[in-house]
């Protein structure tokens, strides 16, 4: 059913699009039909999935690191009184600072290669992960802490049996988000300064006036954006089937 | 409850511990809950403590458990003793209202809540008794279930098999029945006062039939700040009940009850505001 549904939206969407393209007669170097667009996919496909396969990895190596350091830092935080107290306000600046006016310094510093854009999606996967996460532990049952107390439950033994299980569905939920904006940092990245990626390919073609070429490029980066969030959802649900349950 | 089984408890938590409580103080936010509270558990008994909502019932159990913080960071005076004036707060296992079920582990993993913050559950000796305990408590086969697969009542019994996994002599329960319809309720009484005979145990309930029925003693606390007024003390010559789980219908429960209803009924109005 809701696999239908998607396919309706989808196709709803692409029937406006044409129908606006037609209605107002807009010139195809502003806004290329939907037609021109698949003409365009299927004409330069290997093109299209050698860039892609380049931003799906920066996006996937970025969410990888983003995670591991948002959780280590939410246990960090978690753990130990003084590492909230020291912690907790580098990461408020962390992102106070925008993002996108650090791209250019992490291209400056880690080069036109891969290494700058999984820097970029790294920080902006980082905030989410661990906010989330340290909210979650936070927020841990009294009761449990209680009961564990009168069981004579070390600090880290009630972190790592009651409270780090505890707060995972916390934790997935900054997955979500992280998910959701990693393609952004990728992207971003590609756009300041790359040789290789679908951001680089959108500002070339953009360059050239291939404009059908870069609306493939950006439906292939949807596309890949939506299987992405779609099939982290799923893992996250398979993993914490408790959660479901629970509500 | 048969002689081996009797022997069985006594071995493995030692001697009954009785729990004296003397010059107990309390305050939430500058009210002061009770002042130079005195309070008795006798060793190897049940005593019940009755009283009107917000009378500060938890608290004095919490006292006991040691989980009662002081507002200005100090150590808590009075705080409670066994016969030996040694602390019994780390010799207590603890029953709340709530089941405290952790939803991602099993039946069997909550029971070994204790020995994993220990430790200690890679133990087969310790394994193996949680499984005991699960069946004790009639819920043999539903080992790898998870919580929310159980009734309330199935909850409350993994709960109580839980703290009967803690082995502690002393055992301090807060309101655990009451969030359990009446017919599940009398079963878990039941079972309760079986399997924590030779115990010492503090019940906290609002229910004086639930106390008339598990007590050897009942204290009613009253007032702000709060008293302890005993109400039963079988001890006493006067008392001729039978020894607990009491059938509900014996005729001196019933008197009792009623007299005990109209004691909280007047403990009830002395509270500054009624709830």
């Amino acid at each position: 059913m809701s696999v239908l549904r998607g396919l309706v939206i989808f196709l709803g969407l692409i029937v406006a699009w044409q129908a606006l393209v037609w209605l107002t007669g807009v010139e195809p170097y502003i806004l290329p039909g939907p037609l021109a667009v698949a003409g365009a996919l299927a004409a330069r496909w290997s093109l299209l999935a050698g860039h892609a396969g380049y931003t799906i990895l920066e996006i996937l190596l970025g969410l990888a690191f983003g995670t591991l350091l948002g959780a280590a830092s939410a246990l960090l935080i978690a753990a130990f009184r003084p590492a909230r107290q020291w912690l907790l306000p580098v990461l408020v600046v962390s992102q106070a600072v925008p993002v996108f006016a650090l791209a250019p310094v992490l291209v400056l510093w880690f080069g036109y290669g891969l290494a700058s854009k999984v820097a970029m999606a790294t920080l902006i996967i980082y905030f989410p992960v661990t906010a989330a996460f340290t909210d979650g532990l936070r927020r841990t049952d009294p009761g449990w802490l209680d009961l564990a107390r009168t069981m004579g439950g070390s600090r880290l033994a009630v972190l790592r049996v009651i409270r780090v299980p505890a707060a995972l569905p916390a934790l997935a939920s900054g997955l979500r988000v992280a998910t959701a904006v990693a393609p952004i940092g990728a992207v971003v990245g590609e756009w300041v300064g790359s040789s290789a990626g679908l951001g680089y390919l959108m500002l070339h073609a953009n360059a050239r006036l291939q404009v059908d070429l870069m609306f493939a490029a950006l439906f292939v980066l949807a596309v890949f954006a939506v299987l992405l969030y779609f099939t982290v959802d799923r893992l996250l649900r398979l993993a914490l089937p408790w959660q479901a349950e629970q509500s | 409850m048969d002689e081996p089984q009797r022997r069985d408890i006594a071995a493995e938590t030692g001697a009954p511990v009785a729990v004296h409580l003397h010059a107990a103080r309390l305050s939430y936010r500058g009210a002061v809950v009770f002042e130079g509270l005195d309070l008795d558990l006798p060793a190897g008994r049940t005593t019940c403590l009755l009283g009107p909502s917000g009378v500060g019932k938890t608290s004095l159990l919490r006292l006991i458990a040691g989980l009662a913080d002081s507002e200005d960071g100090g150590a808590l005076p009075g705080a409670a003793v066994d016969q030996a004036g040694r602390p019994v707060h780390d010799r207590v296992a603890y029953m709340a209202q709530q089941d405290l079920l952790l939803p991602w582990a099993s039946v069997l993993g909550n029971v070994l809540l204790g020995p994993r913050l220990r430790g200690e559950h890679r133990q087969p000796e310790i394994a193996r008794r949680a499984r005991g305990l699960i069946a004790q408590v009639g819920l043999k086969g539903r080992e790898d279930d998870l919580p929310a697969r159980l009734s309330g009542g199935m909850r409350q019994r993994v709960a109580l098999a839980r703290t009967l996994a803690e082995n502690r002599p002393i055992v301090l329960m807060d309101e655990p029945f009451s969030a359990l319809d009446a017919i599940t309720r009398f079963a878990l009484q039941e079972l309760a006062a079986r399997l924590l005979a030779e115990r010492t145990v503090l019940l906290v309930t609002h229910d004086p039939l639930e106390a008339l029925r598990l007590g050897h003693r009942i204290y009613v606390m009253a007032g702000s700040p709060a008293r302890l007024e005993t109400a039963l003390d079988v001890r006493d010559g006067a008392v001729d009940l039978p020894p607990p789980p009491r059938d509900p219908g014996n005729a001196d429960v019933l008197a009792r009850q009623a007299d005990l209803l109209k004691r909280l009924a007047r403990a009830r109005e002395e509270m500054p505001e009624l709830p």
